[in-house]
């Protein structure tokens, strides 16, 4: 046997490894990459962060090929050809701004409302946010509205925090785990970590969700769902617990307004609004005396039950009644929802019981005392080990904000939210139920070079919160008017159609950042390009200008007249701020950075440096010193240190005060970005064992909460079972008050603002053809993409190029199709041919796919017959962006009526089989490649790094 | 298995060649050969110069060739590597042997160096066999007929090129017809008997056994690991549908060994009038038969690790 | 060398857990970045923005599904290098490039010496091995040879690229030759399996199953609900009544 080769075992890895922020997904691991030579040689999760913990997920480690892929924009560019020709020619960034200027000046000094900013990638929405603020313009949000708003606002109007990212489930301590509509999402890691303990401590996971694979494979119950019935689900769960009396009413009395008196007297304005104290508060019947009390008051005994006459003699119930009414109706009977939801009565109620045996007879007890907000000391602190936890599938309905709000009072009639093993909030949150936020934007207050009084988006609480001029809405979007009241996050999938149609009016500016509306993020997208081409019978385009910013080549990119090309994460700075979208664990507050780690090889810079130099140019006054000049002169860094939105309070809270020791509020510190970068880019601080749980009624968590400026006063946070809002609109469309809706939306106002949560069926489903579209087609995000955003990377695509029509064996047989079959798939908006993968594991009512995979030619640096192109396919073209013509000939947006939600999911599908068919249909004309140098045909990344003498 | 036409060719030329310069040294052995030194000269010079062709064919076909002086280092456990240094210790008593005939220096060694060319090519070609029948990975493959197959086609083919090249010179004895039906036969049956083996075993490992989920059900695959095929796909999954392939054996049946059976057994009706014609007409049919032949041996394997690859069996 | 040694000191390898794997691809694109500039370097693409992309990577990901009815299962299923005992992967090769190290049983292929004739790949049931196209050698898991021992690295960091990346901890590595190490107890706590055992290579990887049902994960949870007996009046009355008494403030 000869020698065994040497092996050089301690090459180094790099000569340097920097610390930041990886920008795949909205998860925000913390990344340690290694550098050699300037270039990436290795990017691993940060063992010390707390999102992460050191692991990092199939597209952080894949980091490389997005930095490095050909689809990136070199250069600002100015369109020369037709919009969707691609034609472009590259600029200076002088010259960009200055056009963007002059744009955006010109409209500020005449019209603000005319310009509408957008935003897709949204992790710095507290600047976008006040540059818009600043601007002057109502027209702005992120892209909540048709990515998950139903969990942000069903959360935080129920409870004062959400499922997406405001709150986790106990890891460490739940012994009960269950999912709805999850697959991957924004907690990609910490979901994944996550798991993988809860299997190794034994606790059980139990997936809804009518796919089975990824977290739904490894859960120990699937269960498949028809998709949209979640509501009648949880509504059984929540019927068998009242039935079987598993209810933690302490839990109730202490926290929500189960208590609450609610007037009854159908037909006054005031019918089904809480009775009211004269101080304005709510009440409760005090069992004690006998009597009315304050529902803030501490000392009483309040019933849950009994009809009681008020002072004026009308009669009130407490919300608790009207609830268990509501659910111990034969509606909710687990039989009643069995065929309709697919899942079978006995399951059903083995489910409830195993929730109510783990919630009440395997408590959890801590020995830790803490200190409620009336100041009582508690000795312990107990848990009711349950968790939850719902994203996409329950959102991306119509009826996903009623459903949401039905899995909160689960977990809470469960007595489960921030108690030890139930679901935690995630500081800032929370915040109060709901936050004290009001829209802003009326268009009576829009003026030119005037800022907003206050920031655009918000929680109303009843019509008088609208954004409405007589009955015209302020916002582009409709935006907090009778189509969408609660739109906490806008709608931005209805601008584009809005603006083209000029309803409610004119822009003269869009101004886009990495979304990419003219594919995959819009709904109808034949329709949305013809939106964005559509022009005047002057021959100018009905959108005159449009300003868009991304770091890639995207479908959207031919669409634009300016192009601001951005950097991507490795050479950017950064903000992820407690201010928006933070990296918060359960016990600590954390926030991070992202700094450049490699030099730009092309003329690209950071969106957000761009928007405050244009800031700066266009005078705004919160960047604009009193003499004119730019208050933050070192662009993204210098604001991310300097900025204060309130006194004391940036965007970044560590290391804040002139020596750095403050946490939260303290002077801008000069050096606070060193700190950060000596920390690994992030800063984290750790609540007391005390303040831990029950932050919704912590003292301890108040007081400090108060301290660091995410809540004004230490109130606290009480769970709105019965949500009054709802119930404000719902009284106008009766015919009370000043606000009313139009006739044509009274039914539907009426019919749907429920103060307490039912099920609905979606309302797509119930405006087509009976039994036309008999099945259901939704899509999950794969675990090693994220949205479009996987193509351009050499690497991921490998693993997925083209995407398959996943259908249930049994229709596979009733179709006659096998596996890669060709088949039409049809809605009431239009047909895709694509091909087909049988499966087992999902629900066979239901037809699914993976989001994003399918590309046009012309973009993403793919060569015209990739598979994404040739066989990927998008659902989207099958999903109208407006509901089928119903009652009153108007046409709604296909989206939740209360918070606007694009309703991706409550698509309705007819399939058959397609002869000799070899790609897809829709094939759109490619789009020019905008001068991009042609991608390379072969990568030998890494050659470099070869060493010899192995 | 993805059939590489190196290989094909390199296994059908080496083979053929061999074949030749077995009989050759055999013959002239037992003094059967015309007494032409030239002639024999060109017969061993045509062996080698397909061996030749099918050696630097292979070796291109490596991805490092440059390095290939390496293979031959690991005799011990690996039949790749045998074959090697087979094929080169091969080329040493025949090389000798064509040198000595071409200069026509008579010597006591041309018996001993013929008998040990004979050898050399038996053992070669063996080699060549065993490294596809030691592979357990490929049912098709690891069988003792493989080996068989190889040595029966090289003895075919390589009889046919003699009878071809004696015949050009203007010899043609009967038993280069006879040796090359005989060789044909021998090899017809054999074929016929290998593809019966293999169609009759439908593989006795399956995807549970692979992925050691058995415990739980019927093994079924959802998603690939990429969207296009990996090397692993594409040299070992490649499969040819079972019509196609009945058709091609069909053909190989017909160019290979009928076709060159048929024309042998006239020849020797005839006599040896058209000797060159009919040893002619049946090599090209055979070349053709037998790369058809070869490419059918790859293209009929199938590789276990497709059972990850969403086969069932294999 | 192409001969294997007789034993090996120890018996590096991993053990997956097909339990808890959700086929996110971590592992598979932490282990292509990683080799692609370390040991292996590089790992090529080809067409890598074209109509046909592959290329040389040593981590690949199934999906499978299992059974049928009530029993069945999605499984997600990470396939790489098994480190066998007895692999002919080694034996095949002609140039003894392909060679199991005997200190720790790694199976490695030296990138100076191998000709990429492929007989290792045809010689290997799992599909580990992948001929890299532009640099002609043939190419698999190194178990991270180049960082197992890198005292550059943080000791802690000293584990295969793959095992430092699952998110959900699906994957462990360590000394299968040792019935003390932490893997060894898993796979005998888990009852870890060799995958195409038949074959008789003797894989050192181990795959832990799937757990199944939950009546053996918590025994506790009552699967029978508790029906309360009904007795005159509505569940509503029935739920108010209990209300009304069983607070305790």
């Amino acid at each position: 046997m000869s020698k065994q080769p040497a092996i050089d075992l301690n090459d180094p890895v790099g000569d340097h490894v920097a610390k930041t922020t990886c920008y795949m997904c909205a998860c925000r691991c913390g990344i340690n990459v290694h550098l050699r030579d300037g270039k990436v040689r290795y990017i691993e999760g940060n063992r010390d962060h707390p999102v992460n913990q050191g692991v990092l997920c199939g597209k952080g480690s894949a980091g490389i090929m997005q930095h490095y892929s050909p689809a990136r924009l070199r250069a600002p560019m100015k369109r020369v050809g037709p919009r969707g020709s691609g034609e472009f020619e590259e600029i200076s960034w002088e010259e960009a701004l200055t056009m963007a200027t002059d744009w955006l000046g010109e409209v500020r000094a005449n019209d603000p409302k005319r310009l509408a900013f957008f935003t897709g990638r949204d992790q710095s929405q507290s600047l976008t946010g006040l540059w818009a603020m600043q601007y002057g313009t109502p027209n702005f949000s992120a892209h909540g509205g048709f990515c998950s708003v139903n969990m942000a606002a069903g959360g935080l109007y129920t409870f004062g925090g959400a499922f997406w990212e405001f709150g986790d489930p106990d890891w460490e301590l739940t012994k009960y785990f269950l999912l709805f509509g999850v697959a991957e999402d924004h907690a990609s890691n910490p979901i994944k970590i996550g798991i993988g303990h809860l299997k190794g401590r034994g606790a059980k996971i139990v997936s809804v969700n009518p796919v089975r694979t990824g977290y739904n494979a490894v859960a120990d119950e699937w269960v498949g769902i028809r998709p949209g019935t979640d509501g009648l689900f949880v509504g059984a769960l929540i019927h068998e617990l009242f039935q079987n009396q598993k209810i933690d009413l302490d839990y109730l009395v202490r926290y929500t307004n189960a208590p609450w008196l609610v007037i009854q007297h159908p037909g006054a304005a005031d019918d089904g609004l809480f009775a009211r104290g004269e101080d304005r508060d709510p009440i409760v019947f005090d069992k004690a005396t006998g009597g009315f009390a304050s529902a803030m008051s501490v000392e009483t005994t309040p019933a849950l039950t009994g009809a009681r006459t008020l002072a004026d003699g009308r009669t009130a119930r407490p919300v608790f009644e009207l609830m268990a009414e509501r659910f111990l109706s034969d509606e909710y009977a687990p039989e009643a929802v069995a065929s309709q939801t697919g899942v079978d009565a006995e399951q059903i109620r083995r489910i409830a019981a195993e929730l109510a045996e783990v919630a009440f007879e395997q408590e959890i007890v801590l020995d830790q005392p803490w200190t409620d907000w009336a100041g009582r000391r508690h000795d312990k602190m107990i848990g009711r080990p349950v968790s939850m936890h719902a994203m996409r599938g329950v959102s991306a309905h119509s009826n996903g904000f009623q459903t949401c709000r039905m899995i909160h009072i689960l977990q809470i009639l469960l007595g489960s939210i921030d108690c030890p093993g139930g679901f935690r909030y995630k500081p800032p949150y929370p915040k109060q139920a709901p936050p004290w936020l009001l829209p802003q934007g009326a268009l009576e207050d829009i003026r030119p070079r005037e800022p907003l009084g206050g920031p655009h988006l918000g929680f109303p609480l009843g019509p008088q919160h609208l954004l409405l001029d007589d009955d015209k809405p302020s916002r582009i979007d409709k935006g907090f008017t009778w189509d969408a009241p609660m739109s906490a996050h806008g709608l931005m999938h209805m601008v584009i159609n809005n603006a083209a149609k000029k309803d409610p009016y004119e822009i003269e500016v869009l101004f886009m950042y990495m979304a990419n509306m003219a594919w995959n993020s819009s709904m109808n997208v034949p329709g949305t390009i013809d939106n964005l081409t559509a022009k005047d019978d002057d021959g100018q385009y009905v959108i005159p200008k449009i300003i868009y910013s991304d770091a890639y080549y995207s479908e959207m990119v031919p669409y634009a007249d300016l192009i601001l090309p951005d950097t991507t994460y490795l050479e950017r700075w950064d903000c992820i701020s407690l201010l928006d979208r933070p990296i918060s664990t359960a016990e600590l507050a954390a926030d991070s950075i992202r700094h450049p780690v490699v030099k730009p090889d092309r003329n690209v810079r950071g969106f957000q440096e761009v928007l405050i130099d244009l800031a700066a140019r266009l005078a705004l006054p919160a960047f604009t010193n009193e003499d004119g000049s730019p208050r933050y002169p070192g662009g993204y860094p210098d604001y991310m240190v300097n900025h204060e939105r309130k006194p004391g309070i940036g965007p970044l809270a560590g290391w804040r005060g002139a020596d750095g020791s403050k946490t939260g509020q303290g002077a801008p510190n000069p050096k606070q970005l060193e700190r950060y970068l000596e920390n690994g880019a992030f800063f984290a601080h750790e609540l007391k064992p005390e303040q831990a749980y029950f932050k919704h009624a912590n003292r301890d968590y108040l007081n400090w909460a108060v301290e660091m400026g995410f809540r004004v006063e230490p109130r606290p946070t009480i769970f709105q079972l019965y949500c009054e809002p709802v119930q404000a609109f719902r009284l106008a469309a009766e015919g009370h008050g000043t606000r009313q809706p139009p006739e044509s939306h009274r039914e539907r106002i009426r019919k749907h603002f429920d103060p307490l949560p039912f099920w609905y069926a979606p309302l797509e489903e119930t405006m087509v053809e009976e039994g036309a579209y008999p099945l259901h087609a939704i899509t999950q995000r794969p675990m090693h993409m994220y949205h479009s955003w996987g193509s351009q990377n050499a690497w991921l695509r490998q693993i997925t190029a083209a995407n398959r029509l996943y259908i249930h064996r049994s229709l596979g047989a009733k179709i006659g199709v096998v596996d890669d079959d060709w088949v039409w798939l049809r809605s009431h908006q239009g047909q895709v041919k694509c091909q087909v993968r049988l499966m087992d594991g999902v629900n066979p009512d239901t037809v699914w796919t993976w989001n994003a995979i399918g590309k046009r030619r012309g973009a993403w640096g793919l060569s015209d017959d990739s598979p994404e192109a040739n066989q990927g396919f998008l659902l989207n073209h099958l999903i109208s962006e407006l509901l089928p013509e119903g009652g009153g000939g108007y046409r709604y947006s296909n989206s939740d009526p209360i918070t606007g939600q694009a309703a991706w999911f409550d698509l309705r599908v007819a399939i058959k089989k397609a002869d000799g068919a070899h790609e897809t249909e829709p094939l759109f004309e490619p789009t020019g490649t905008g001068g991009l140098a042609p991608s390379p045909n072969k990568i030998a990344y890494g050659a470099e790094f070869k060493r010899s003498g192995r | 298995m993805h059939p590489a036409y190196s290989v094909i060719l390199f296994t059908t030329a080496s083979g053929a060649g061999y074949g030749l310069m077995f009989w050759l040294s055999v013959a002239y052995a037992l003094g059967l050969t015309p007494n032409s030194p030239f002639v024999l000269f060109v017969a061993m010079a045509l062996a080698l110069l397909l061996i030749t062709i099918g050696l630097i064919s292979s070796t291109l076909h490596l991805g490092r060739p440059e390095r290939a002086m390496g293979a031959f280092s690991q005799w011990r456990s690996s039949w790749l590597s045998r074959e090697g240094v087979a094929a080169v210790a091969t080329y040493m008593p025949s090389g000798l042997l064509a040198l000595l005939w071409l200069i026509g220096v008579e010597s006591s060694l041309t018996i001993p160096l013929a008998i040990l060319s004979a050898v050399g090519a038996v053992i070669t070609v063996y080699c060549t066999g065993m490294i596809y029948a030691s592979l357990r990975t490929i049912r098709q493959w690891h069988l003792g007929l493989v080996p068989a197959n190889y040595l029966a086609l090289a003895a075919a083919t390589g009889a046919l090129l003699l009878g071809f090249l004696l015949a050009v010179f203007g010899y043609a004895p009967a038993w280069t017809a006879t040796v090359s039906l005989l060789g044909l036969a021998v090899a017809a049956a054999l074929k016929v008997h290998y593809w019966q083996t293999i169609d009759a075993d439908p593989g006795q490992y399956t995807a549970e056994m692979a992925t050691g989920l058995g415990h739980l059900g019927r093994v079924k695959p959802l998603d690939p690991p990429h969207t296009r095929p990996n090397f692993v796909m594409r040299e070992m999954g490649y499969e040819v549908a079972r019509k196609h392939a009945e058709k091609l054996r069909r053909l190989v049946v017909a160019f290979l060994f009928a076709a060159p059976g048929l024309s042998m057994l006239l020849l020797l009706t005839v006599g040896g009038w058209g000797a060159t014609l009919f040893f002619l007409l049946a090599i090209v049919c055979a070349s053709v038969g037998i790369l058809t032949e070869r490419w059918l041996f790859f293209a009929e394997a199938r590789h276990v690790s497709m059972l990850f690859y969403g086969s069932a069996r294999a | 060398m192409t001969s294997l040694p007789e034993n090996t000191g120890k018996k590096l390898g991993l053990v997956i857990d097909l339990d808890i794997c959700v086929g996110c691809h971590a592992c598979a694109t932490s282990c292509k970045e990683w080799n692609t500039g370390g040991y292996s370097a590089p790992l090529s693409d080809h067409d890598p923005y074209g109509a046909d992309p592959s290329g040389a990577w040593l981590n690949r990901i199934h999906s499978y599904e299992v059974g049928e009815g009530p029993g069945s299962k999605t499984v997600h299923f990470p396939r790489s290098c098994l480190h066998c005992e007895e692999p002919e992967c080694v034996t095949v090769c002609p140039t003894g490039a392909s060679y199991k190290r005997a200190e720790d049983g790694i199976v490695l292929v030296n990138p100076d010496t191998c000709i990429g004739c492929k007989l290792c790949s045809w010689a290997c049931p799992y599909g580990a091995r992948e001929y890299d196209f532009d640099d002609g050698v043939m190419k698999k898991c190194t178990l991270c040879v180049d960082r197992i021992y890198n005292e550059t690295i943080p000791e802690e960091d000293r584990v295969p690229a793959c095992v430092r990346a699952c998110p959900t901890g699906a994957r462990a590595f360590g000394d299968l030759g040792d019935p003390s190490s932490a893997v060894s107890q898993s796979v005998a706590a888990r009852g870890g399996f060799n995958l195409l055992e038949e074959f008789g290579y003797k894989p050192v990887n181990k795959y832990l199953p799937p757990r199944t049902g939950a009546s053996d994960r918590d025994p506790a949870i009552v699967t029978q609900p508790e029906r309360m007996p009904k007795p005159d009046g509505s569940a509503v009355e029935r739920l108010f009544a209990w209300a009304d008494q069983a607070l305790s403030r």
